[in-house]
C-alpha cells in the first residue's frame, strides 16, 4: 500500500508538534524554583524549549532524511534538478522565524516587566562613584574625598538591576540587606540591626532587597534557584529585589571571574520562616554583644580581617572551600594583599 | 595598457616564472596569495593544537571537583590563553587563510590587491602568537579572554601587558587582511563577473571584512586605554580613580560580538560552496543567502550589549539589545533553510567534506537555538556566565566554525596540494569529532542550568558526573585530531593525484590546475554560467571550459572607471 | 599600535615601485587609493571608539570635568587649529600643482604643509609643558592626553608621509600629472588628520 507523501508529511508534522509540546513541559532541566520570579523565567524557558525542540527535530530530521533518501547511488554521475530557489517558500521561512522571535521577544519583555526589571528605581544607570583603592595597587591615582562624591544619590536610591514587582513599585522592601562582594567572599550587612554575616538569611514570603556593591573587582551575585543574577560593580550601585517562596537552603554563587579562587566564592542563602529569621537576628545581636569587639555601624575604618572574624566560624564552609583554603595556605603568592587578609581571617576555620 | 596587452604579458610571464613553489617559499616573506593562504592555515592549525592542549588540561582539571591537576592560577592562565588563542590565532586566521587562498581564484584574479601588505599581515601573526603562548612560561594573563578591568589591572602586569600587545598586533594584522579582501573582492573580479555572480564565499568574506574594519579598531582603542591603565596608572576603567569598568565592556564587546560573525561568516560561505558541489544541485536561494550575510553583519554591529545583560546596563538597553539579537536569528534561519533545501533532492556524495558540511548544520543549529534563548533577557539573567553559555558558544564556534574549517580543508585540499585525502581516515575523523563535540558540550547546557558557573577551577561535587562526561568528550576531541593530522600529512606527500577538478565544481578555482600555477590562470577565465549551475547540462566543465576561454574579456574602458585603472605613482 | 597606522600607506608606496621595476606580471588597475580610503575608514573607527568612550565618561561621571581640572587655555590651541585647517588647503594646492606637471609647485606647497604640521606639533608640545595637570591627575586629564597624544602621533606620521613625497619629488620624473599616487595618498591622510583634529578640538576644548 502506498501512502501519499503529503499524508506522511502531515503525520511527521503532528508527531513533531506533539513531541515538542511534551518536551517543553517535561524536560526537567531546571532546578526547583524558589520564588515567583523563578516561575516566570521557567515558563519562558519551557516555551522556548518547545519551539527549540520543534526546530531542532525539523532540521535534524531533514538532514537525516536527505542523507538517506538523496544519497548518490554508485555510478550515478548525473546532477540533481536545477532548482535555484522558490520565492514563496523563502518568504515563508523568513516570516515564520520572524514571527517566532517577535513572540519570544514580547513574551520576554513581559516577563522582565513582571519580575520588576522596569522599576524606575532599578532600571536606570546611576553612574559611577569613586571607590577606595584596589587591592595590591600602589597609590596610582589621587583619591577624591569620598564625602564629595555623588551627592545626588541621597534623595532617591537609583540602581541597576531587578527592582520591585510592578505592584510594589515605590514601596520599601520588607528586608534590606547590603551585600558586599570582595575577593573571595560575600559579606551581608543588615542595616536595620547592624548584623554582619557571611551567609544570607531572609524570611520567607517577604520582599527582600539586596543592595549589592563590590569592593575590589567585578563579581556577580547569582541565586540559581531564584534565576536571578546581577554583577557587582565597583563604584556602581546595583540591586536585586525578590520574594523567596520556599523555606530552604540555596546556593549563592559568584558568577563573574574575580581571580584564581573565583570558584570558591560561594555561600548559602537560608530562607527561613519569619520566626526562625527573627531568632537568627537575635542570636546574631547577642553574639556581637558577647564578643569583646563592638561592631561599628560604620565599617569603613575596619580591615577585612576584623570584618570577617566575628562570623567566620559560622560561615558554611563546605568541603570545597576547605580544600581551597588549604591551597591558599600553601600558596603564599596570592595575587593581592586583600586576598591575604581574607585568608588570614578565614584560616581559623580551615 | 589594454586588455590584449595584459594577456600578452601574462602569457610571457609563464615562461619567465617557475610555475611551482619550492618548500622554502612557505617559510619566507612571499607575496603569493596561495603561499600566504597555506601559511595562514598551517600556522593557525598549529595554534589550534596548542589551544587544544590547554583545553584538554582544563578538562582534566575539571574531572574532579577539587583543584588537583593544576593550581587555580594556572587554571585561569589556561582559560585565558585557550580563549584568546582559539579566537585570535585559530578561527580568525584560518578564515583569513581560506579567504587568501580562495578569493583571487574564485574571482579570476592573479593575486590579491596588495600582495606585500598581505604578506606583512600574515607575518605579524607568528611572533604575536608565540609571545602569547610563550607567556605561560613567564607570567601568563589570567583575567579571561575578555580581560575585564579591574581584575585585569590587578592580576599581573606582565601577563596582561603581553596579552594587550599580542591582541594589538593580531588586530592590526586582521585589519590589514580585511582591507585586502574588501578591495580585492570589490575591484578585482574578472570583468564578466558582477557582484551577484560571485561565489557565496566572496559574499561572506565581504561581510566579514566590513565587520573587521568597523569593529577591530574599536577594540584597539579599548586596549590602548587598558594599556594606559595597566602601565601608566591612568584610571579610564579603574574605579579607584573614578573610571568606569563598564565603558571597557561596551568597547570590548563592540568588537567582540561582531567577532563572532567574523569567525562564522567565512565558514558559512565555505559551507555554501561545499554543499552544492557534493549535492550536485544549485544553491537554494543565492540572493537570500548572499544578502543574509550582509544583514547579519549589519545587525551584528548593534547587538553587543547582550553580553552585558547582568552588568551595568539599564533596562531599556537590555530590551533594545534583546530584540536586535533575536532578529539576527532570521537571516541565520534563511541560511540554514536554504542549505537544507539545497541538499534536499540532490545527489549527495557522503565524503569527508560533505560530512563535515552537514555536520556543521546539524550542530550549529543547536548553537543557534540556544543563542535565541540566551538573547531573552530574563533567561539570560539566569544563565549568563554559566556553563550554558560555554555550551552555546562552543556549539557556535566549534560546531559552526571548526566543523566548517575542517569541511573546507577536505573540500579544497585537492586544489591546494593536487592530491586527494584519504576518505576512511576522514570519516573516522568526522565520527570522532562529531561524537566528541556533543559529548563535551551537550552536558554543559544542563550544568549551567543547575548552577555551575564558568571559569572555575573548583566546583560543587554534585556536578561531577556531568563534568566527567564532558572530560571524556574533550579527550575524544583531542584524539580526533590524530587521524586528521596523519591524513593531511600523508596525503600531502603521497596522496592519490587529484586532477584539476576532482569534485566537478563550477567555480573558477576548479578551472585551473591543481595546485594552481603561480599566477593562478594561464588565461583569465570567463564567466559563462553561474557558480552553482548544476543540473543545467554542463558536463565536465573542466574540459569544456577551454574552448570557451577567450582573450576578449571586456569592452575597452568598460568595467573600471578610468581614474581607477590609472597605474603608477 | 602606532606602527599599524603608518604601515599600509608605507607598504603601498614601496610596493608599487618594486612592482613597476620588476614588471613581471601585468599591471592591474590601481586600487591603492581605494585601499587607503578603506584603511582611513578603519582608522577613524579607533578615534570614534575613543571619542564615544570620552563622551560616555562625561555622561556617567557625577561631576564633569572632575574636580580640580583647571580651565583649558584656548588661545594657543585655537591658533594651532587654524594652522592645521589652513594646511589642508595648502596641501591641496600641491596636489593641484602636480596635476599640472608643476613639480616645483608640489615641493613648495608640500614643504609648507610639512612646516605647518611641525609648527602644530611644536605648539602641542609647548601646551603640554605648560599645563597644570599631568596624565594621571584625573579622568579628564587622562582622556585629554591620550586623545591629543594619539592624534599628535598621526600628525607626526602625516609629516613623515609628506617628507617622503618631498624626497621623492627630487627624483627626476618621479611625479607627473599622470603618476602621483604618493601625492594623493599623503594629501588624503593629511585631510583625515585634520578632520579628526576638528572633532577633537570641539570635544576636548569647546565642550569642556
Amino acid at each position: 500500500m502506498k501512502i501519499p507523501s503529503n499524508i506522511l508529511t502531515l503525520l511527521a508534522g503532528i508527531a513533531l508538534t506533539l513531541i515538542s509540546l511534551w518536551y517543553g513541559k517535561n524536560h526537567g532541566l531546571l532546578p526547583p524554583a524558589a520564588s515567583n520570579e523563578a516561575d516566570l523565567v521557567d515558563g519562558l524557558f519551557d516555551a522556548m524549549m518547545t519551539v527549540s525542540m520543534g526546530i531542532f527535530l525539523l532540521v535534524q530530521g531533514v538532514l537525516v532524511f536527505s542523507v538517506i533518501r538523496f544519497r548518490r547511488r554508485q555510478g550515478d554521475n548525473t546532477d540533481g534538478p536545477p532548482i535555484h530557489g522558490n520565492i514563496p517558500l523563502e518568504i515563508v521561512w523568513t516570516a515564520i522565524p520572524a514571527v517566532i522571535v517577535l513572540v519570544i521577544g514580547v513574551y520576554s519583555f513581559d516577563i522582565y516587566k513582571q519580575m520588576g526589571g522596569f522599576d524606575p528605581q532599578a532600571a536606570n544607570d546611576p553612574g559611577v562613584t569613586q571607590i577606595a583603592m584596589l587591592p595590591g595597587e600602589e597609590l596610582a591615582t589621587p583619591l577624591i574625598d569620598a564625602s564629595k562624591a555623588k551627592p545626588a544619590h541621597n534623595h532617591v536610591h537609583l540602581a541597576v538591576g531587578i527592582g520591585a514587582f510592578p505592584e510594589d513599585e515605590g514601596k520599601m522592601a520588607d528586608v534590606n540587606v547590603d551585600v558586599m562582594g570582595l575577593q573571595y567572599a560575600w559579606i551581608f550587612t543588615y542595616p536595620d540591626s547592624g548584623i554582619t554575616s557571611g551567609e544570607l538569611h531572609v524570611p520567607v514570603n517577604q520582599e527582600v532587597q539586596l543592595n549589592i556593591k563590590a569592593q575590589d573587582v567585578l563579581h556577580a551575585f547569582w541565586l540559581p534557584d531564584l534565576r536571578l543574577k546581577q554583577d557587582a560593580i565597583p563604584g556602581r550601585d546595583v540591586e536585586l529585589r525578590f520574594a523567596p517562596r520556599k523555606v530552604g537552603e540555596y546556593p549563592v554563587v559568584c558568577a563573574e571571574l574575580c581571580g584564581p579562587y573565583h570558584g570558591a566564592m560561594n555561600t548559602k542563602m537560608f530562607v527561613e520562616s519569619e520566626e526562625d529569621f527573627s531568632n537568627w537576628i537575635q542570636e546574631q545581636i547577642a553574639a556581637i554583644d558577647d564578643s569583646t569587639q563592638t561592631v561599628a555601624v560604620n565599617s569603613a575604618d575596619r580591615t577585612d580581617g576584623d570584618f570577617l572574624k566575628p562570623f567566620v566560624e559560622e560561615m558554611g564552609i563546605s568541603d570545597v572551600d576547605r580544600t581551597v583554603l588549604q591551597q591558599l595556605h600553601s600558596h603564599p603568592a596570592v595575587s593581592s594583599d586583600r586576598t591575604a587578609q581574607v585568608v588570614n581571617a578565614l584560616s581559623p576555620a580551615a | 595598457m589594454t586588455q590584449a596587452e595584459m594577456q600578452a604579458s601574462a602569457t610571457q610571464s609563464s615562461y619567465s616564472v617557475p610555475s611551482t613553489r619550492k618548500w622554502r617559499d612557505y617559510f619566507s616573506f612571499n607575496s603569493d596569495h596561495k603561499v600566504i593562504g597555506i601559511q595562514y592555515l598551517v600556522t593557525s592549525f598549529f595554534f589550534y593544537l596548542i589551544g587544544g592542549v590547554f583545553a584538554t588540561a582544563m578538562r582534566t582539571e575539571l574531572a574532579t571537583p577539587e583543584s588537583d591537576f593544576v593550581n587555580p592560577e594556572m587554571y585561569n592562565n589556561l582559560l585565558t590563553l585557550h580563549g584568546t588563542i582559539m579566537i585570535f590565532l585559530w578561527i580568525i586566521p584560518a578564515g583569513s587563510g581560506l579567504a587568501n587562498y580562495l578569493i583571487p581564484l574564485m574571482i579570476g584574479a592573479r593575486d590579491m590587491a596588495f600582495p606585500k601588505l598581505n604578506a606583512l599581515a600574515f607575518w605579524m601573526i607568528p611572533p604575536a602568537g608565540l609571545v602569547l603562548a610563550g607567556s605561560l612560561l613567564i607570567d601568563a594573563p589570567q583575567a579571561g579572554w575578555t580581560s575585564y578591568p579591574p581584575l585585569s589591572l590587578v592580576s599581573g602586569k606582565v601577563g596582561e601587558g603581553i596579552w594587550i600587545f599580542s591582541l594589538l598586533v593580531l588586530g592590526t594584522s586582521s585589519i590589514l587582511g580585511a582591507i585586502n579582501f574588501l578591495v580585492t573582492i570589490l575591484k578585482m573580479r574578472v570583468p564578466s563577473m558582477g557582484l551577484n555572480d560571485m561565489p557565496l564565499f566572496c559574499w561572506s568574506m565581504l561581510s566579514a571584512s566590513g565587520l573587521i574594519l568597523i569593529g577591530t579598531p574599536v577594540l584597539a582603542g579599548a586596549l590602548i586605554l587598558l594599556a594606559f591603565d595597566l602601565l601608566a596608572g591612568t584610571a579610564f576603567f579603574n574605579p579607584t580613580g573614578g573610571g568606569d569598568p563598564i565603558v571597557y565592556q561596551h568597547m570590548f564587546w563592540f568588537y567582540s560580538h561582531p567577532a563572532v560573525y567574523i569567525m562564522i561568516l567565512p565558514l558559512f560561505g565555505a559551507l555554501s560552496e561545499i554543499l552544492p558541489v557534493h549535492a550536485r544541485k544549485p544553491i537554494f536561494g543565492y540572493r537570500a543567502i548572499a544578502y543574509s550575510s550582509v544583514a547579519i553583519s549589519f545587525i551584528g554591529l548593534i547587538v553587543w550589549a547582550h553580553h552585558m545583560f547582568t552588568s551595568g546596563t539599564p533596562a531599556w538597553l537590555r530590551m533594545f539589545f534583546m530584540i536586535f539579537t533575536m532578529i539576527i536569528a532570521v537571516p541565520t534561519g534563511i541560511k540554514i533553510f536554504g542549505w537544507l533545501a539545497t541538499v534536499w533532492g540532490g545527489k549527495i556524495a557522503l565524503n569527508s567534506a560533505m560530512l563535515f558540511g552537514l555536520g556543521m548544520i546539524s550542530v550549529f543549529v543547536i548553537g543557534g537555538i540556544s543563542g535565541v534563548m540566551v538573547a531573552a533577557v530574563p533567561f539570560d539573567i539566569h544563565v549568563h556566565d554559566t556553563y550554558f553559555i560555554v555550551a552555546h558558544l562552543h556549539y557556535v564556534l566549534f560546531g559552526g566554525s571548526v566543523f566548517g574549517i575542517y569541511g573546507a580543508l577536505y573540500h579544497w585540499f585537492p586544489k591546494m596540494t593536487g592530491r586527494m585525502m584519504n576518505e576512511r581516515l576522514g570519516i573516522l575523523h568526522f565520527v570522532l569529532t562529531y561524537m566528541g563535540m556533543n559529548l563535551t558540550f551537550m552536558p554543559m547546557h544542563e550544568l549551567g542550568l543547575i548552577g555551575m558557573n564558568r571559569r572555575i577551577a573548583v566546583y560543587n561535587p554534585e556536578f561531577q558526573p556531568l563534568n566527567i562526561l564532558c572530560t571524556i568528550g574533550a579527550f575524544t576531541l583531542a584524539i580526533s585530531t590524530i587521524p586528521f593530522l596523519i591524513n593531511a600529512g600523508w596525503s600531502w606527500i603521497a596522496g592519490k593525484p587529484a586532477g584539476d577538478n576532482p569534485w566537478r565544481g563550477l567555480t573558477f578555482e576548479w578551472q585551473t590546475s591543481s595546485p594552481p600555477p603561480i599566477e593562478n590562470f594561464d588565461l583569465l577565465p570567463v564567466l559563462n554560467y553561474g557558480p552553482y549551475d548544476y543540473g543545467s547540462g554542463i558536463r565536465f566543465p573542466g574540459e569544456e571550459i577551454e574552448d570557451e576561454e577567450t582573450n576578449m574579456e571586456a569592452p575597452p574602458g568598460g568595467f573600471m572607471p578610468p581614474s581607477e585603472s590609472r597605474a603608477g605613482s | 599600535m602606532q606602527g599599524s597606522t603608518i604601515d599600509p600607506a608605507k607598504t603601498d608606496l614601496n610596493y608599487h615601485h618594486d612592482g613597476e621595476a620588476a614588471a613581471h606580471h601585468e599591471e592591474h588597475p590601481d586600487h591603492r587609493l581605494f585601499g587607503i580610503l578603506v584603511f582611513l575608514a578603519a582608522e577613524s573607527m579607533i578615534f570614534a571608539g575613543l571619542f564615544v568612550a570620552y563622551l560616555t565618561f562625561r555622561v556617567v561621571q557625577p561631576v564633569w570635568p572632575p574636580e580640580g581640572s583647571p580651565e583649558l587655555e584656548l588661545l594657543l590651541p585655537g591658533i594651532n587649529t587654524l594652522i592645521l585647517i589652513s594646511s589642508s588647503f595648502v596641501i591641496h594646492r600641491g596636489d593641484t600643482a602636480v596635476k599640472q606637471n608643476n613639480v616645483a609647485g608640489l615641493r613648495l606647497w608640500f614643504g609648507l604643509s610639512a612646516l605647518m604640521g611641525i609648527i602644530f606639533l611644536a605648539g602641542q608640545v609647548y601646551e603640554y609643558s605648560n599645563l597644570e595637570f599631568g596624565l594621571k591627575s584625573n579622568l579628564f586629564a587622562s582622556t585629554f592626553y591620550v586623545l591629543t597624544g594619539f592624534h599628535g602621533l598621526h600628525v607626526l606620521c602625516g609629516v613623515g608621509l609628506i617628507g617622503a613625497v618631498l624626497l621623492r619629488s627630487f627624483k627626476k620624473g618621479h611625479y607627473s600629472s599622470q603618476h602621483h599616487f604618493g601625492v594623493e595618498a599623503a594629501e588624503l591622510y593629511w585631510h583625515f588628520v585634520d578632520v579628526i583634529w576638528i572633532i577633537l578640538f570641539f570635544l576636548l576644548y569647546l565642550l569642556h
